[in-house]
């Protein structure tokens, strides 16, 4: 017995060999590719002409991982009308996309966070003397989930007072009289209220924890965070942890982009005198309500979201994401290859494709925003 | 109890052709399997080298730089600060894990041993070893879908019965808490444990089992006096070895546990409230996606913690098991 337990002991110590020669060898060969990815980029494609239709060449992108869903529709849709150009996107989040991007180790970056000063300065180097060009391209709604399956109504309607109350653990129960006086006409059951918050650092905590200090200011006086600012009571990981946390126990309330929300129950929040759901339209209206940011130019199309905006029918609880790239590019052929996927991004096509439900849920950018990033896109040239 | 009983397996085989061999090397293919098998064993220690080389080179700037420098990443905690509660939590789940895991493990293990009949012990066995075969993602899918709804009418149950146990308070639905998640590490580790105490069961002298039942024993009393006190050491060893396996699990515990908010500094007690508990592993699986920069050194620092505590109890679960190397099924 004793001999054949050895036996099997040495057969294991074989196998974990030969496993580990693998990895050895896998992490060699991954590292080098990536390597190889990045070098190649500024010189493939050197001679090629840079009309439209017979663009060829390597792509490469990262950056936020909000907009990740959307630029695999986007790349899916930019390859079949352009065989030629390899596109791809990393989401290894917006400060990753960023710092890839300055040090030229990508052509363009996704960042839901707008260039720091530091940051611009260093862009100029890297885009040639150029400047760094910021669109947005990717509006998400961020919905309010609950799971309250006999509510009764569309939407549960909260203020913004009450919302930060809510997830600041003030108001405990879901018969609160608070949220009776917003909704006559619901059932609420005298269930407790389990706030879920996203475990992982994300987009939408920051946007929704910005929308609360901005709308509610008396209430929720942290600022604006990737990760959840106070003491959490019970959390998902990632989008779709969150959804199942939410829908795992009666009662509970969380927030995530609207078109993952699924079977659970989405707050309309108020605007003005209304109450707003999460669709589509509202969202893309709720950014066209925001001004741009105080360092907006014609190239960097950024917004400061405006969350108390009383427009009738916008939606500010939005996560907006944004493609970066650069105005002036060392070779004429990825300047062509970059404007041709900004523009194919910002199109109505590529806008619908990002909003099929089964692509991303995202809202359409509108019309008048388009030509603004079409103005900025005419400006990507070859040094 | 004697080791005299079993012939020591070195004595058994003739010593003359042994030494032959050595004299006479013999032929090329002997010459290349001795080369490869030093080869293979330079290069386990080679990779042991490196994994810790690397997890100190990365892991230096977050050591030696300030608080203020990480205070973004972890929300004005130092790095002590940040990973001692990350340490709590992984030695936390741990050890529920064991407590639920070990003594299941011993009695299964003495089932297939001692007590099932041999057309019985050879199935439930397979069985065992074929839930180590199972990949962690699918205890994590089965934990949180399966096994977190199962349980959680359950703990409400505990939580408000004995609401003045500050250790089993504060329940809040659903049950993503730091016992749910230990419950699915006790089903990971119990095929290691179980196996190992089998094996140093199935050891037990035959001499002294006949002995017990001779002098009239029940088969719980041969348990109990002749077969646990033999395999002890076996058994610790093969708890140290589950605990090894408990401590360094990601993906159940990240799709299980709902952990503390970033920048808590928590070290609670009250192991079925959910959002009072992280591990290393699941922490670093988490925080790696958005981090860059100095945070990924912070986090490294943190799998560094990691890497010296399973480093430690492997150390002691060798030790253990070289005390009593003749009998352990782990050696």
């Amino acid at each position: 017995m004793g001999n054949e337990v050895k036996q099997s002991i040495r057969r294991g110590t074989y196998a974990i060999l030969a496993a580990s020669t693998a990895l050895v060898l896998a992490a060699c060969g991954s590292s080098a590719s990536s390597g190889d990815s990045g070098g190649s980029d500024s010189t493939a494609g050197g001679g090629e002409s840079a009309a439209s239709g017979d663009l060829s060449g390597n792509l490469a992108g990262a950056g936020a991982s909000s907009q990740a869903k959307a630029q695999e529709g986007w790349v899916a849709g930019f390859t079949e009308a352009n065989p030629d150009v390899t596109v791809t996107y990393d989401p290894v989040g917006s400060g990753g996309g960023r710092e890839q991007f300055l040090a030229g180790g990508t052509l363009f970056a996704g960042t839901d966070s707008n260039f720091n000063d530091d940051e611009l300065a260093s862009g100029t180097e890297r885009c040639a003397g150029g400047e760094v060009v910021e669109l947005p391209v990717y509006i998400s709604p961020i919905a309010v989930v609950y799971n309250l399956p006999d509510a009764g109504v569309e939407h549960i309607q909260l203020d913004a007072d009450t919302l930060a109350k809510v997830f600041s653990g003030a108001i405990t129960t879901w018969d609160d009289a608070a949220i009776a006086a917003l909704n006559p006409d619901a059932t609420l059951p005298a269930t407790k209220i389990t706030v879920v918050n996203r475990s992982d650092d994300s987009g939408t905590t920051k946007n929704f924890t910005d929308y609360l200090g901005q709308t509610a200011p008396d209430v929720w006086t942290y600022e604006a965070d990737d990760a959840w600012p106070i003491a959490s009571v019970q959390s998902g990981d990632g989008t779709s942890g969150m959804i199942a946390t939410v829908g795992a126990a009666v009662g509970a309330i969380g927030y995530a982009d609207a078109s993952q929300a699924g079977d659970l129950g989405t707050v309309a929040v108020q605007v003005g005198e209304d109450f707003v759901g999460p669709d589509a339209d509202a969202a893309a209206k709720g950014l066209d309500a925001s001004p741009l940011t105080d360092d907006a130019t014609d190239l960097r199309i950024t917004y400061k979201i405006d969350r108390t905006t009383t427009e009738a029918g916008a939606y500010p609880l939005i996560l907006v994401s944004y493609l970066a790239g650069c105005s002036t590019y060392d070779s004429a052929s990825d300047a062509a290859n970059v404007a041709a996927y900004f523009t194919y991004v910002t199109s109505e096509e590529g806008q619908a494709r990002a909003a099929e439900p089964s692509v991303a849920g995202s809202a359409p950018i509108s019309d008048d925003l388009r030509t603004k990033i079409d103005a900025a896109i005419a400006q990507i040239k070859g040094a | 109890m004697s080791t005299d009983v079993r012939p020591d397996p070195v004595d058994a085989v003739a010593p003359e052709p042994l030494s032959d061999h050595t004299k006479h090397p013999g032929r090329f293919g002997n010459r290349l399997f001795s080369g490869i098998s030093l080869a293979s064993g330079i290069l386990i220690l080679a990779t042991l080298v490196a994994v810790a080389a690397f997890l100190l080179r990365e892991a230096l700037p977050a050591i030696t730089s300030s608080t203020q420098d990480i205070a973004d990443f972890t929300r004005g905690l130092s790095l002590g600060q940040y990973i001692a509660p990350l340490v709590f939590g992984t030695v936390l789940a741990a050890i529920i894990a064991l407590v639920i895991a070990v003594p299941l493990s011993i009695a299964i293990a003495l089932f297939i041993a001692h007590y099932a009949p041999k057309r019985l012990a050879g199935p439930v066995a397979y069985a065992i070893d074929l839930l180590a075969a199972i990949p962690s993602v699918v205890y994590g899918l089965w934990g949180f879908y399966w096994l977190v709804p199962l349980v959680g009418p359950f703990f409400d149950w505990v939580s408000t019965t004995f609401s003045f146990i500050p250790l089993l308070a504060d329940y809040a639905p659903p049950a993503k808490n730091i016992t749910s998640a230990a419950v699915v590490l006790a089903v990971m580790v119990l095929p290691i444990v179980t196996a190992v105490s089998r094996e140093v069961f199935l050891q037990t002298p035959r001499l002294h089992i006949e002995a017990s039942l001779a002098l009239g024993a029940t088969r719980w009393e041969v348990a109990r006096m002749a077969i646990l006190p033999f395999g002890r050491s076996g058994v610790i060893s093969a708890s140290m070895l589950g605990l090894g396996r408990a401590l360094g699990e990601t993906m159940a515990v990240l799709m299980i546990l709902a952990p503390f908010a970033k920048g808590s500094s928590f070290f609670s007690w009250h192991i079925l409230q959910s959002a009072q508990h992280q591990t290393i592993a699941a922490n670093i699986a988490q925080q790696i996606r958005e981090a860059h920069g100095l945070s990924v050194s912070v986090l490294i620092a943190s799998g560094l913690a990691l890497f010296a505590i399973t480093l430690v109890v492997n150390m002691i679960a060798r030790w253990i098991v070289s005390r009593r190397a003749a009998f352990s099924g782990a050696n």
